[in-house]
Parts: structure tokens; C-alpha cells; sequence
């Protein structure tokens, strides 16, 4: 099992390209480019929209096939929903398959909802799945969202990696002792002890970590040490995606208009 | 005496007690060092003398003010700093930079002079080139030097170093073993490594049957 968490798998801080661009000012981009994606209805907007992404996706240095890999199995997701929309929605029809009469509406709709998602998704990925989760924690820290919040990210990430160890420990002693995972009682127990025992030890760590931090003067405050200043560039980047989300709203009201 | 112990008795719920009625002092520039069986105790002791728990019986004096609740508990931990047997425990900031300005921030420095600390600490160490590291990408030797480099920054007086060379490999605990014979701080040192002790100790006490015996110090032996 190779590591469930990739740090910053797809590109890296500093790679070049847009990277250097202000953490923060990616995550208010990403949120503003969803928002805006969402509210689209015109085909051509849309299909503008999905452009950007792919130009942010080469901006951030995004390597082509992990990123198609990844947008694929999220499309797995919504496929049967695209499959079944333009047969389930009812309006003109376009094209009779096997008994069953596609609308034009449905086709519409199914078409929206699959470059939407696509676009939101390239975007996030290229502004906010580059930034390192420990940057990413202190950005957010620096955007005002609650303390709790992104400690518990900040934890997350931190300990992830030591409990995947634990559970590669388990798995290997049970492993050491001949244990083949089958459909059986035997199995089944086997694999409730493991996660039994690393919830314990989980807990029992947590308890040691409370105390190690209580020994440092711990008092329920945390601190994140990163600062941020928004760079010229960053004024560009501002600038260059100010006036693309413009025009997507342009194009979308002079289509409507229309 | 920046530590005394007398009459300590601790035990676990549904156990029999573990330390009963031990006794011990610490001096200024003193090593002292504990050994015992496993499960005698000894991280036990390590942990009632920062109150993370506390004895049944007994008392704990430290900087010559008997300790009693949180409040005077809290006080010796800026004194005392205690490096535990599990460097992961002890590391939990993402990266070793953060990780180290976690006690001085939390002592009221500002960012900027905890960062100089962490500078420094960092320095004496010869760590600088960790400092932008993700704490769980250190190797073991990296992971237990900066274990010792967060408490550094706390300033204590006295450190209590808990299987300090657990899981280190020959050339690491030669390192630890330097470092730490360059560090001015009284210490209590619990391990099982004979030729660590010997190098370190100057005093030695064994953990047995739930009391602090004086041992003869071990034979002094080129590590």
C-alpha cells in the first residue's frame, strides 16, 4: 500500500509557473470561480469556463495524466447521472434508444451538470490541490476560518502518516503469521481486532500528545507561525482572473439576453 | 536541590502500586540515572515529577516549593522539560520550525523572538537545515535531536530524558551522547543502555520494587 497521502502529489510549491501565487488568493479564487460556474446556464459559458480551468490547470504546472486519471474517477461518479438525465427529464424529443425517448432538455442539463463539475473540479485542483496541506492550513488560519478547524487539519495531516504505519505494522505481523484475508468468521474477527486495536492505540496516543504538549506550556491556544503578503504578481493574478470571471459573466448575460 | 521526592507512592487502578514510597533529589549539574526492569516505574517517575499524574502519597518539591495542583505543576513544567520515550508523541506541528516555537509561543514570546529562538536552538543543535521539514519525513536520529531541540526552547533547567536512544543506530547515539554532554542542565536519564549511562551519569539510582536504591555508577567506558 503505497502512502494514502500524497503531499501535494499532483505539483509542488515553488514549481514554477503560477505557484508562487499567494495561498490564500487561491482558495477565495477557487471559491468564487465555483460559485460562479455553478450559476451558468449557457452552454458556451460553460464550455468558456472549463477553458479557464484547463489554463489554470497548465498555469499550476497540473502533470496531464495523474489530472486525467483524477477528473475521470470523479466523472465515474456522475456518470449513470449523466446517462440516465436526458432519457428522465421530459421535453422535445431528439433521438429514441431501445424504447426510451431522450429530450433535448435532458441532453442540456446533462451536458451543464458535466462541464460544470468538471470545471469546478480542474479548478480546485489547480489552485488549491498544488498548495502543501500544512500551507493550506495556514492559509485558511489566515482567512479567519475557526481555529478548531484547521488544527484538526493541521493534525490530521501530521498524524495520518503515523497511523497508516501502525495499521502497515498490524497488517504485516498478522501477515508474518500466515494470515490470508478470506471469506470467513476467522477473517472477519481478525480484521475487527486491527481496527480495534488501533483505535486504542489512537486514543492511548492522543492522551501521550496531550500530555507531551501540556509539558510545553500548552494552555488551549495554538499558534500557526505563517504570515502572508500579497506579492506584485499576486495583484496580476487578481487582475488576469478578475477580468476572465468578468467576461464568463458577460458571456452568459449577453447569451440570456439574446 | 532543584528536585526532591520523598515518600512518592503511585499506582494504577486495578494494579498493584507501582512506586512505593521511592525517594529521590536531584542536584545542580547533576546526571542521574535510573534503570529498572521494564515496567518498574520509571517513566512513571518521569511523569509524576511534571504532574502529568499525581501520587497517592508523598510529596515533590521542585525549586524548593512543594507542588501540589496543576497551578504549581504547570510552573515546574517550564523548568523541567521532559522528552518523552516516543518522539512522535512529542512532535505533533507539521513542520520542526513550528514544532519548536510551540513552547516558546506558548511562554508568551511573540512570533518574531520565537522564531529567533527556534533560530538558535535550531543552531546549537546543528539542525538549521531541518527547519522547513515535515516533522514525520525525519529519520529516527533527525526526529530525537529535535525532540530535544523543542524542549531546549523552553530554557529548563533541568531535563528528564526518558529511552533518550531508543531505536537510534550507533552513529545517532554517538551524536545524542555529545550533545547532550555539552548541555549545562541537570538531568535524570532513564535507560537501559549500560555504555549511554557511562558516559552521561554521574550519580545512578535503580527502580526496584517500587523504591530508588543508589547502584554503583557504571564503569566508565569510551562509547
Amino acid at each position: 500500500m503505497s502512502s494514502v497521502f500524497p503531499v501535494s502529489a499532483l505539483g509542488r510549491e515553488g514549481a514554477g509557473g503560477l505557484s508562487a501565487t499567494d495561498p490564500r488568493l487561491r482558495i477565495v479564487t477557487a471559491a468564487i470561480f465555483a460559485v460562479i460556474c455553478v450559476s451558468l446556464t449557457s452552454l458556451i459559458a460553460l464550455l468558456l469556463a472549463l477553458a479557464g480551468a484547463v489554463a489554470l490547470a497548465a498555469g499550476f504546472n497540473l502533470p496531464a495524466g495523474p489530472t486525467a486519471r483524477r477528473m475521470a474517477a470523479m466523472d465515474g461518479f456522475i456518470l449513470f447521472l449523466l446517462i440516465s438525465l436526458p432519457f428522465t427529464v421530459p421535453g422535445a424529443p431528439l433521438f429514441t434508444l431501445w424504447g426510451l425517448t431522450a429530450s433535448l432538455e435532458g441532453l442540456t442539463l446533462a451536458m451543464q451538470i458535466a462541464l460544470k463539475s468538471n470545471a469546478v473540479i480542474l479548478s480546485v485542483m489547480a489552485l488549491v490541490g498544488t498548495v502543501s496541506p500544512v500551507t493550506l492550513g495556514s492559509a485558511l488560519h489566515a482567512l479567519h476560518v475557526p481555529g478548531a478547524l484547521v488544527h484538526l487539519l493541521l493534525f490530521t495531516t501530521r498524524y495520518i502518516g503515523v497511523l497508516q504505519d501502525e495499521y502497515a505494522r498490524l497488517r504485516l505481523a498478522m501477515r508474518a503469521r500466515a494470515f490470508r484475508p478470506a471469506n470467513t468468521l476467522h477473517t472477519y474477527r481478525s480484521f475487527g481486532y486491527l481496527v480495534g486495536m488501533m483505535l486504542i492505540r489512537a486514543l492511548d496516543r492522543s492522551d501521550r500528545i496531550m500530555e507531551a504538549m501540556k509539558c510545553r506550556g500548552f494552555d488551549g491556544r495554538l499558534h500557526v507561525m505563517a504570515r502572508f503578503r500579497l506579492a506584485y504578481a499576486d495583484w496580476i493574478f487578481v487582475g488576469v482572473i478578475g477580468l476572465g470571471l468578468l467576461a464568463l459573466i458577460g458571456v452568459e448575460w449577453w447569451l440570456r439576453a439574446a | 536541590m532543584l528536585l526532591e521526592l520523598s515518600g512518592v507512592t503511585f499506582g494504577y487502578t486495578d494494579r498493584p502500586p507501582i512506586l512505593c514510597g521511592a525517594d529521590l533529589t536531584l542536584a545542580a549539574g547533576e546526571r542521574l540515572c535510573v534503570t529498572g526492569a521494564n515496567g518498574s516505574g520509571k517513566s512513571t517517575l518521569l511523569r509524576l515529577i511534571v504532574g502529568l499524574i499525581r501520587p497517592t502519597a508523598g510529596t515533590i518539591t521542585a525549586f524548593g516549593h512543594p507542588c501540589l495542583g496543576e497551578a504549581d505543576f504547570a510552573k515546574v513544567r517550564r523548568r523541567v522539560g521532559l522528552v518523552f520515550q516516543d518522539p512522535d508523541d512529542q512532535l505533533f506541528c507539521p513542520t520542526v520550525a513550528e514544532d519548536v516555537a510551540f513552547g516558546p509561543l506558548n511562554l508568551g514570546q511573540t512570533r518574531d523572538k520565537a522564531m529567533a529562538t527556534v533560530a538558535r536552538v535550531l543552531a546549537q543543535l546543528d539542525l538549521r537545515h531541518l527547519q522547513d521539514r515535515v516533522t514525520y519525513q525525519l529519520s529516527g536520529g533527525e526526529r530525537r535531536l529535535v525532540t530535544l531541540a523543542t524542549v531546549l526552547a523552553m530554557n529548563p533547567e533541568v531535563l528528564l530524558l526518558d529511552e533518550p536512544t531508543n531505536a537510534l543506530d550507533a552513529d545517532n547515539q554517538a551524536r545524542l551522547t555529545d550533545v547532550l554532554q555539552a548541555l549545562p542542565h541537570a538531568m535524570v536519564i532513564v535507560s537501559h543502555d549500560a555504555a549511554f549511562r557511562a558516559a552521561l551519569g554521574n550519580r545512578a539510582l535503580v527502580l526496584q520494587n517500587g523504591q530508588l536504591s543508589p547502584v554503583a555508577q557504571d564503569p566508565v567506558k569510551t562509547v
